[in-house]
């Protein structure tokens, strides 16, 4: 186990790069995200509409925040007048996970100048930092691949909120495009290059029942943020005995 | 401009919040010296996080979602495309449903 230690810091010692290039691979990576989630902005668009936001405000609100899992909560709890501490509470429960990814993050972000490491963050989705550890992991090195997917889905998410409100109730249910499933394909597609095999088994199987269970039992994102400490508190445990 | 200010601060608290999440992990473990158990798990992040995304979904998501997953699974472990794994997978649950298979 020391050994795959020694590596890992040796191959971190390695220049992190924050090229146009980069940027670019993200980006074109991200694209069939961004079009799945052309949906997902136009029905966020329309439900934002019913709950008595204007297109402007909508729009605002995904250019802004650019979080689809909170936009879609506070959209779930919004009233006249605008229940404020409610809304702020539920945005940082389901926020709380990014502190973790920006975590996982940080031996290559805190490498770069921070106006770059702290702008690219605001950019930072599941999706392409999941596609950005993917390519850390890989040996990759170009930390601009996570603003260039994120500025794709960026555009796709405030464009389409935007046509979702101002258009109206004409967009159906994503599910029956099988639309709700693209995002977990492509996590599911992450997991297997991440998977190595036994020493990820309890890691992984702790996360599983422990976001399940959370899911079920707890109102709320609770799930992802308890499912990925367990999991990863479960991995420490197994090699840091 | 239909804009409404209490709506607006709203929707700026949320930003400010949801920002600060972002910014907060980085900044604090780029603070820190890591020690080698804090690297082990900062390692195991991105998969315990991507599995708690997912197993919800699937788990309980019946027959046409456990299909779906297993579909996108092998595509992505034969081909490595995130795309193809994407398409295969939202097409099996496409087809499944349409078949009445939920």
């Amino acid at each position: 186990m020391p050994k795959t230690i020694e590596k890992k810091k040796a191959g971190e010692e390695s220049v992190v790069h924050f090229t146009f290039a980069g940027a670019v691979a993200g980006a074109k990576r991200c694209l069939p995200i961004a079009v799945s989630g052309v949906a997902i902005g136009l029905v966020f668009g329309v439900l934002a509409r019913q709950a008595g936001l204007s297109p402007v405000e909508a729009w605002l609100m995904s250019i802004l925040v650019f979080s689809g899992a909170a936009q879609f909560v506070v959209i779930g709890i919004w009233a006249s007048p605008v229940p404020l501490a409610g809304v702020v509470l539920a945005t940082l429960v389901v926020g709380l996970r990014h502190l973790l990814m920006g975590a996982a993050l940080s031996p290559w972000f805190s490498k770069l100048p921070k106006r770059k490491a702290f702008g690219s963050v605001f950019f930072m989705a599941d999706e392409n930092w999941a596609m950005t550890m993917g390519e850390f992991q890989k040996g990759k090195r170009d930390a601009a691949f996570l603003l260039g997917g994120g500025i794709v889905m960026f555009v796709s998410w405030s464009t389409f909120t935007f046509v979702g409100s101002a258009a109206g109730s004409f967009i159906e249910d994503p599910a029956k495009w099988g639309l709700d499933f693209a995002f977990t394909a492509v996590f599911i597609a992450l997991l297997v290059g991440m998977w190595r095999g036994k020493p990820s088994l309890l890691p992984w199987g702790v996360a599983a029942v422990v976001a399940v269970l959370g899911h079920e039992f707890l109102p709320g994102h609770w799930y992802i943020l308890l499912g990925g400490l367990a999991g990863s508190l479960a991995g420490v445990m197994l090699r840091g005995r | 401009m239909d804009v409404d200010s209490t709506t607006l601060l709203a929707i700026v608290l949320m930003a400010l919040v949801t920002y600060a999440t972002r910014a907060g992990g980085l900044w604090l473990a780029s603070r820190l010296d890591l020690s080698e158990r804090a690297e082990i798990f900062l390692d195991q992040i991105p998969g315990a996080i991507l599995i708690s995304l997912v197993a919800p979904v699937v788990i309980t998501g019946g027959p046409a979602a456990w299909a779906a997953a297993a579909a996108a699974a092998l595509v992505a472990w034969r081909t490595g495309s995130l795309l193809g794994a994407m398409v295969v997978g939202v097409a099996c649950i496409l087809a499944l449903r349409s078949l009445g298979i939920f």
